[in-house]
């Protein structure tokens, strides 16, 4: 399962900022191991950079690694059959070997998550207030009203009206959109530096899902929170993030700035999925292309391109050894892409 | 004549209290009041956000749901006054796909024994073998599926089986719910493309019941949009992106995202306020009040709208007071309410 | 024509002509992760060896059960463990082992026929409750409400006071604390089902509604049945030794029945504390047999574990 047939590739790191980056992540890899001693490799090799204040993507289909990503670089993952390896970093500190209680506080503090449901996320039997103010006393030093004000304040910014009554709300009593919004405003209680956020959206509506990207977007540019938003729909990435890392069964196979990545997509993957959604402002006409196969139809990465048995650009080279994430262009483009045959530009 | 045509239909589930005497308190108004018909052949789409009521007006179509009011009459014939058994015989004409293809499969049914089913209800005789192979060929699979069982295969392949059990009695109508919304992107396009072939092949005429706009536009020739229950706009799919008429249309369109970056920067959102009204007690007038942008001091809060067709929209209809004034841009969204101030500190 | 989805199907299974309908994958499935589970193999070889040990109770026992050996035997003495009597004497001059051997057998025998007459009533009353739906439920369900709201014990003295201290009122009595679990598991899943979509999916067919319950509904409902089985054979060993210990077993003192065994003990307790032992460890092996086995088939039978 390990080593990756003796052939050294280095893989050049996407999304490189200019100066000191937030979140620093190299070479992360996750394996599962499960009882009968079957080892999945559910990340493999993952380095990327965020900066503060800026929006980055990861696109992924249910498999590709992108929400194991973020919780593996948070430490959320548990230990018991779990192996993590390369590094994460954040301002400087290494998450990965810090001690737990350290790195609690961090997660507290500086990096706070919201995930896709919600409900399983927040407590059911207390009030919506009781949790916000929980984290107010346990990270901020606030007390009794202060606390409650404070927590209705944080309810009032993520556009919940009446806050002070909403506080006695129990999870229950309130809608799948003003959940998400508590989430938030949860998230946001301590202020936090960098805001990953695991598919926000996928259980909302889509004029509710619209609000609260609307809300995620006003909050980047308002407070310089760095946010990773990880999703599997190019078209919330596409209005969203600056820079997109898209995942395909554990490792970033195309990683580019945003209208770099949309205008000139160049691994197989991307344009895939782009053909193969309708596009509402585009002529009905237009027929679909499909991926053929599964996302399960994948090959080890130690043999050659996961994607090779989907892809219809697979060429010989496609399999043997695994092929490299590579720059397009030039270095200054940060457009990367790991094909051996990529798709030409337009 | 229309293959389907639907007729003031209402579906209101009762709500009950107590344990040992149940009474009932009020009702959930899931369709109240829809008019929609379907020519041979054609595709028509249902949108709607979650809890408009489309599932439940798909399934009272099929005869389903206990229908409260309103006629549902496939090729001229009301399906409420069949009986039982004439019911049950008309069931070979119209079929149905499920969203979640894994529930709709009996977990301990193998595929053969999956597609024989309908073929044994209809008194078809056996083996069944010839036509169940045939039919995994219509829906690509090969016949090598048809020994297993449901969780032995990836979701676009289940998929793939419950629209075979579709298609086995050779139906007029198929209403497809949420066809492909519980499956992974990549996969989306191939049950899509699926759909359409076998739509050509066996002229089947499809009502499409999703919440994804792009998809159904895709599919589908005319678009009913759904809100609270009701029918708010019905437009030729060509049109509707192009020219949407009522305000919760605008707004549907509007919050879609649109895979490039270009298209998203440039766009202008017409953002919701709050959450959808319940079922059980709908806001008067017109049902969208308490949500529209575009709402008037006048009849808006107090006048249902019915659906019409606005002066110069020939091929649409609409269900609001105000149509011509949005359409001509007389009349501006309210601001976004969406979020106060960020919070400092 | 179409894309190649099933392309990786077309390599594996050869029986591509078999239409028939086969030994449902649920359960092979099941059966398949019941062999990797430790919990399922430890339970299973407990359940296996008081089986075993029940069935072969003639052969396996050193003396009859009702024997006695008087030539150790004197007031207040306990022969413990020889090389004759490997478990020793009991009070009377009985071989323990052998008591304990034949014991197996009444506690199997209560365990089997009280949960077949429990099962049954119960599974019936479930069906017809989760079947029909309606008043038809509201009425077995306030009927079986009833049963529960009876304690078990105060049932069991009631049974034994009407049929008298018989090895079938104790039967009788577990049956019946058996049957309103039965009824509720059953008609609860039936109700699940019913509203699955798979069942909707049938109706949709034209498939009538009593083939839907028969051939739908039902089957896939028996998992957690099958499941609360096997723990309530563990509870009716248990109910049957404490209804013996409480002296409403059978009336007859030759009944190496185990519950009974350690109520006799009692008196001798702190010079004989191994002849309490005995009857308590088969007690708690056999149980925990039955228990383990059932929660292995619960984890195995749970169809989140399928996806």
């Amino acid at each position: 399962m390990s080593g990756d047939a003796g052939v050294a590739v280095v893989d050049e790191v996407p999304g490189l900022v200019d100066g000191t980056p937030l979140l620093k992540v190299r070479d992360l890899t996750v394996t599962f191991s499960s009882r009968n001693r079957t080892t999945v490799r559910a990340v493999d090799g993952v380095s990327l950079d965020v900066a503060p204040g800026s929006t980055v993507g990861i696109v992924g289909e249910s498999g590709s690694g992108k929400s194991v990503t973020s919780l593996a670089a948070l430490g959320l993952l548990g230990r018991r059959g779990v192996e993590v390896g390369g590094s994460v970093e954040f301002d400087g500190a290494d998450l990965l070997h810090m001690p737990e209680d350290e790195l609690r506080a961090v997660r507290g503090r500086e990096i706070a998550m919201i995930f896709q449901d919600p409900m399983s996320s927040l407590n059911p039997v207390l009030t919506v207030g009781r949790q916000i103010t929980e984290i107010l006393e346990r990270h901020r030093d606030l007390k009794g009203n202060e606390a409650r004000d404070r927590a209705a304040e944080l309810l009032q910014s993520v556009g919940i009206g009446d806050s002070l009554r909403r506080l006695r709300s129990y999870p229950h009593q309130l809608s799948g959109g003003m959940r998400q919004r508590v989430m938030i405003a949860m998230a946001l209680a301590c202020s936090p530096r960098l805001l990953i956020a695991d598919e926000p959206t996928t259980a909302l509506d889509v004029t509710i899902s619209a609000q609260i990207l609307e809300l995620l977007r006003l909050l980047v540019a308002e407070t310089q929170t760095a946010l990773v938003l990880i999703t599997h729909d190019l078209g919330v990435v596409a209005g969203m993030c600056d820079t997109v890392h898209v995942m395909y069964s554990g490792r970033i196979v195309e990683s580019a700035p945003r209208r770099a990545l949309f205008a000139e997509p160049q691994h197989p993957y991307t344009t895939g999925l782009l053909a193969s959604v309708p596009r509402m402002d585009q002529p009905r006409g237009n027929p679909l292309l499909p991926i053929p196969g599964s996302p399960s139809d994948t090959l080890p990465w130690s043999q050659g391109c996961a994607f090779a048995p989907r892809c219809t650009r697979r060429v010989p080279e496609s399999v043997g050894c695994p092929p490299p994430l590579l720059h397009v262009g030039s270095r200054a483009g940060r457009h990367l892409v790991r094909c051996v045959n990529p798709v030409p530009s337009p | 004549m229309s293959l389907l045509e639907v007729r003031g239909l209402q579906v209101h589930f009762p709500i009950k209290r107590g344990i040992v005497l149940e009474r009932t308190v009020g009702a959930v108004r899931a369709v109240d009041g829809v008019d929609l018909a379907v020519e041979r052949g054609r595709t028509l789409g249902i949108v709607g956000e979650s809890g408009c009521g489309k599932s439940t007006l798909g399934r009272a179509i099929l005869q389903l749901e206990p229908v409260t009011a309103g006629t549902v009459a496939f090729d001229g014939e009301d399906l409420a006054r069949l009986k039982p058994t004439a019911m049950r015989a008309m069931r070979r004409r119209m079929q149905m796909v499920f969203q979640d293809p894994l529930a709709s499969l009996d977990p301990r049914q193998s595929v053969a024994s999956v597609l024989s089913e309908p073929l044994r209800t209809h008194g078809e005789k056996g083996p069944y073998d010839k036509r169940v192979r045939e039919l995994l060929d219509l829906v690509g699979l090969p016949s090598s599926a048809a020994s297993r069982y449901p969780h032995e295969f990836s979701g676009g392949q289940r998929q793939r089986v419950g629209i075979a059990r579709a298609i086995a009695l050779s139906p007029e109508l198929i209403v497809a719910d949420e066809p492909v919304s519980a499956l992974d992107v990549s996969i989306q396009a191939q049950v899509v493309n699926l759909l359409e072939e076998l739509q050509e092949r066996l002229s089947l005429t499809y009502l499409v019941i999703a919440h994804d706009l792009a998809v159904v536009r895709h599919i589908s020739d005319d678009i009913a949009v759904m809100y609270l229950g009701t029918i708010v706009e019905v437009a030729p799919s060509e049109d509707l992106y192009a020219r949407p008429l009522h305000p919760y249309t605008i707004a549907l369109l509007s919050a879609i995202p649109i895979p490039d970056p270009e298209v998203e920067d440039r766009r202008e959102r017409v953002l919701l306020r709050g959450d959808l009204p319940s079922a059980a007690d709908p806001p008067s007038g017109c049902r969208f009040h308490t949500r529209c942008p575009y709402r008037q001091p006048t009849r808006c809060d107090d006048e249902v709208p019915v659906l019409r067709t606005p002066e110069g929209f020939p091929g649409q209809a609409v269900a609001c007071h105000w149509a011509e004034q949005v359409a001509s841009g007389q009349l501006r969204p309210a601001s976004s309410p969406v979020v106060a101030t960020a919070p400092d500190g | 024509m179409s894309l190649t989805a099933g392309a990786d199907l077309a390599a594996g299974s050869a029986d591509s002509g078999a239409t028939g309908e086969q030994a449902a994958g649920l359960y092979r499935d099941a059966f398949r992760r019941l062999r990797r589970s430790p919990t399922a193999i430890v339970g299973a070889a407990l359940v296996a060896l008081f089986v075993f040990v029940a069935v072969f109770a003639p052969l396996l026992a050193p003396y009859s059960p009702t024997a006695v050996d008087l030539t150790d035997i004197r007031p207040g003495v306990f022969p413990g463990p020889s090389a004759e009597h490997p478990l020793g004497l009991d009070q009377l001059g009985r071989d323990e082992l052998s008591r304990i051997i034949y014991g197996a057998r009444y506690s199997l025998l209560i365990g089997i026929v009280s949960l077949s007459l429990g099962a049954v009533v119960g599974l019936a009353l479930g069906l017809l409750a989760g079947a029909f739906g309606g008043w038809v439920d509201g009425l077995v369900m306030r009927l079986v409400d009833i049963m529960l709201a009876v304690p078990s014990l105060l049932l069991a003295i009631g049974v034994a006071a009407l049929l008298g201290p018989r090895l079938l009122s104790v039967m009788i009595a577990i049956a019946v604390v058996n049957v309103p679990i039965f009824a509720r598991l059953l008609r609860g899943s039936m109700l699940a089902q019913r509203r699955s979509d798979y069942a909707l999916a049938a109706r949709s067919l034209g498939v009538t509604r009593g083939r839907i319950v028969l051939q739908h509904v039902f089957p896939n409902s028996l998992a957690p049945v099958i499941v609360q089985g096997t723990l309530a054979l563990a509870t009716a060993i248990i109910e049957a030794a404490g209804l013996a210990f409480l002296g409403l077993g059978s009336a007859d003192p030759a009944i190496p029945e185990w519950g009974r065994m350690l109520a006799e003990t009692n008196a001798f307790l702190a010079s004989a504390p191994l002849l309490a032992l005995w009857p308590g460890l088969a007690i708690v092996l056999s149980v925990m047999g039955f228990y383990l086995l059932g929660e292995a088939l619960r984890e195995a039978l749970d169809p989140k574990l399928r996806r």
